[in-house]
């Protein structure tokens, strides 16, 4: 079932000015406006403008030439949207699935359904009645496929119904091609083709050669939209068309609103308490654990503290969340007292039930993986607690990144096989002087922390060429060498550049290395 | 009370001293203790390699006993990190790279509170510290809540002390550590070899102090040990580099 509501724009509009159609604010033209490049542009207009020969899309300087009393109000698209959103919800009271259909329609799948409603024909009066009780005009169709229902609320008499055992090319052969929700190109390309209503289409499309031809001529359109082939075979059932349904999320949400304003850690520390409690219970219910949490905290003064809480992996576990959040709560300044705390779980995820109680166990067996990290995100903060992960790069300090520690490692083609890599690896290579023998060749004494180092053996070069694709065109290739020192001491240290290679002077020396 | 326990008490004295006369040194292979420290000059990464290597039993029999692989949790503060630098992916061994968890703290109190936290964790093989220095926090009170957290939970510390005095604390092996030469690799004798480390133990609950020279070889960790007065220069040499 196809809900087209005409005049979406419009009927909010007149919602918000709480007038009926064509009384108050409605009786005098008016016309709903947006911004545009070349200036302001008529959106929606109302009947008594459309009367004096306003149409949707034509420029606002003139519709006012044909009407100089034509008053003008903002559009809200977004707005459109999101109540369009709420309707795809609301319209699931006719069938379990419900989609919507930018800008203005609402898709319903009511198969099997109709009986509930006494029959196909009364359950469009009843959307008829219950659209017009909130003030909607709209058309409605039912048809076997999404795209014949669209097409009939559109361009049919409103009300029609296609049983899936009647003849859809014969009923549907007379509406205009615009039908086949196509786009504004494709329709003047038809247009000019001379192909107006669906069964010249239809005919065309009778004859295996027809067909071709029409195939060759939109052989690059892989869109649907693009496509009139694609299209038609949407609305006769030939081809599957997904559609995305609308699903209603709520976040789970406990609040406490407080008798007497709380100004104490020790009470806060016990509303938190309840707080999670209440939070573990609501999450339980829906076999789900938090993954991040923030709590509100609504001060008699009118400021809001809120703290946000990231969890490692999905948790209810009301006394991990007490304590996690004890370490945030320190810096609350209560001011004149607290009055409401809210604690919303904006992420959840799946968690079975049966969970133990990680509080408790943790005195007797240590705590998981999940709750430790969680106990040093809070303290340390996100970015110290993390996992080092490959990188498809070859320069070294770029071929290893870090990612929250039990997030998935990145999925890559292959590790790069690299040949022997230090075992630590300086923030930022230190530059050292060196003595070398040519300037090409092996290093022989370098200066590194005010420390002179001997060296005694040496494995290199390993030439790493610069990224050109990332770095500008100035960046010299490096080459790293391994050494070992009269000590035993190991190091990796590259020449930044050959001295010959017109980039710069007698190339630097860095340290960035350090072997086990 | 008092009755009951000295007995035990004692008895478990004679434990010790009968397992320290039965087995007087170290050799690699022995269990590792829950608690030891290692203190290396931070010029190097031979306390972070050796400690790798001492725990290489720990992670590697985790390996194959647990279905599933355990994670090492690597703390360093801040001046750790300076001076010595962060872990690095395709340096470390083989099996370790994917299970490595690093914590960088901004200061020592930090380090421990991490340190302690993965003590407790069941989930954890092994915790590795880097401390530089001698911080105040880390006293004898501090270093015997490691001690006591690490035996409550059997997850083995190693923690590394970098650039720093032996002062007091409660671990149970004590070693003291610098780089040694390393032996020539077969195929190319002019480039360095694998990890080579001169150790000496100095305090030990069950075994006689001593110095080796411990070798990282492919699969195991092999010990030689120095005779004291047959090598005085090395002695020397360890001291001339830690200082």
């Amino acid at each position: 079932m196809a809900i087209w509501c005409a005049q979406l724009a419009l009927d909010r509009w007149r919602h918000s000015e709480n007038c009926a159609p064509g009384e108050g604010a409605d009786a005098a033209p008016l016309a709903l406006i947006v911004e545009t490049a070349h200036g302001p542009r008529v959106e929606a207009p109302n009947h008594a403008a459309r009367a004096e020969g306003v149409t949707k899309g034509m420029m606002l300087a003139d519709a006012r030439t044909l009407c100089p009393a034509l008053d003008v109000r903002p559009a809200d698209p977004a707005g459109d949207l999101a109540f369009l959103e709420r309707l795809a919800i609301w319209a699931q009271r006719w069938g379990p699935w419900s989609a919507i259909d930018p800008p203005d329609g609402v898709l319903v799948d009511v198969t099997a359904v109709a009986h509930l409603f006494g029959g196909e024909a009364r359950l469009l009066a009843d959307v008829a009645t219950r659209c017009a009780a909130r003030g909607l005009g709209v058309r409605s169709a039912i048809a076997p496929t999404a795209g014949a229902a669209w097409a009939l609320a559109h361009f049919a008499v409103d009300r029609t119904i296609l049983a899936s055992d009647d003849d859809a090319v014969s009923r549907l052969a007379d509406l205009p091609v615009a039908a086949l929700r196509l786009d504004n190109d494709v329709l003047l390309v038809l247009r000019r083709l001379g192909l107006k209503r669906m069964h010249d289409l239809a005919d065309i499309e009778e004859g295996r050669a027809g067909r071709d031809k029409l195939q060759r001529r939109f052989r690059t359109r892989r869109s649907p939209s693009a496509n009139p082939l694609i299209r038609l075979d949407q609305l006769l059932g030939r081809v599957p068309e997904p559609l995305l349904p609308v699903v209603p999320v709520t976040m789970p949400m406990v609040q406490r609103r407080l008798m007497e304003p709380i100004r104490h850690r020790q009470l806060l520390d016990q509303v938190v308490q309840d707080l999670a409690a209440d939070m573990a219970r609501a999450l339980e219910a829906r076999g789900e654990g938090a993954r991040r949490l923030q709590l509100g905290m609504w001060r008699v003064d009118g400021e809001v503290l809120l703290r946000d809480l990231e969890l490692a992996a999905a948790t209810r576990d009301a006394a991990h969340i007490c304590r996690l959040f004890a370490d945030r709560l320190d810096d609350v300044e209560a001011g004149f007292g607290i009055e409401m705390l809210r604690l919303r779980a904006s992420w959840s995820e799946p968690l079975k039930l049966g969970q133990a109680d990680l509080e408790g166990a943790a005195e007797s067996h240590g705590t998981s993986l999940a709750a430790c990290i969680d106990r040093l995100t809070a303290r340390l903060g996100k970015h110290a607690v993390q996992r080092p992960v490959p990188r498809a790069s070859h320069i070294p300090e770029r071929a290893q990144g870090w990612q929250p520690p039990l997030e998935p490692e990145p999925v890559s083609q292959g590790e790069l096989a690299f040949h022997t890599r230090p075992l630590k690896l300086l923030d930022r290579p230190e530059r050292i002087s060196v003595l070398y023998a040519a300037p090409e060749g092996y290093p022989r004494r370098f200066r590194w922390r005010g420390e002179v180092c001997e060296v005694t053996r040496v494995e290199g070069p390993e030439r790493i060429a610069p990224e050109w694709w990332r770095e500008r065109g100035s960046t010299r290739l490096r080459d790293y060498y391994r050494i070992e020192d009269e000590n035993g001491r190991r190091y990796w240290i590259y020449r930044n550049g050959l001295p010959d290679d017109g980039r710069g002077g007698m190339p630097d020396w860095y340290l960035q290395g350090l072997f086990g | 009370m008092d009755t009951s326990t000295l007995p035990q008490a004692l008895s478990r004295a004679a434990e010790l001293a009968g397992r320290a006369a039965s087995n007087p040194r170290w050799q690699p292979g022995l269990p590792l203790p829950l608690h030891s420290e290692i203190f290396a000059p931070a010029a190097e990464a031979s306390g972070a390699g050796a400690a790798l290597a001492f725990a290489r039993q720990v992670l590697e029999g985790a390996n194959s006993a647990s279905l599933e692989e355990r994670s090492v949790l690597w703390v360093q503060d801040a001046r750790a990190i300076r001076l010595g630098g962060r872990p690095y992916r395709a340096g470390l061994p083989e099996g370790l790279r994917h299970r490595v968890v690093h914590v960088a703290t901004k200061t020592p109190e930090d380090a421990l509170f991490a340190m302690e936290e993965g003590l407790r964790c069941r989930d954890l093989a092994a915790v590795v510290g880097e401390l530089a220095g001698n911080p105040r926090a880390l006293d004898f009170t501090a270093s015997r809540r490691l001690s006591l957290t690490a035996e409550k939970h059997g997850v083995p510390l190693l923690l590394v002390r970098l650039d720093a005095a032996a002062d007091l604390s409660s671990a149970r092996m004590r070693w003291q550590l610098a780089s040694a030469p390393s032996s020539p690799p077969r195929w190319n004798v002019a480039a360095p070899g694998r990890a080579a480390w001169q150790a000496e133990l100095f305090r030990a609950r069950s075994h006689l102090p001593g110095e080796w020279i411990l070798r990282d070889e492919p699969d195991r960790l092999s010990a030689q040990r120095i005779a004291s007065p047959a090598a005085p220069d090395h002695g020397d040499l360890v001291r001339a580099t830690g200082a």
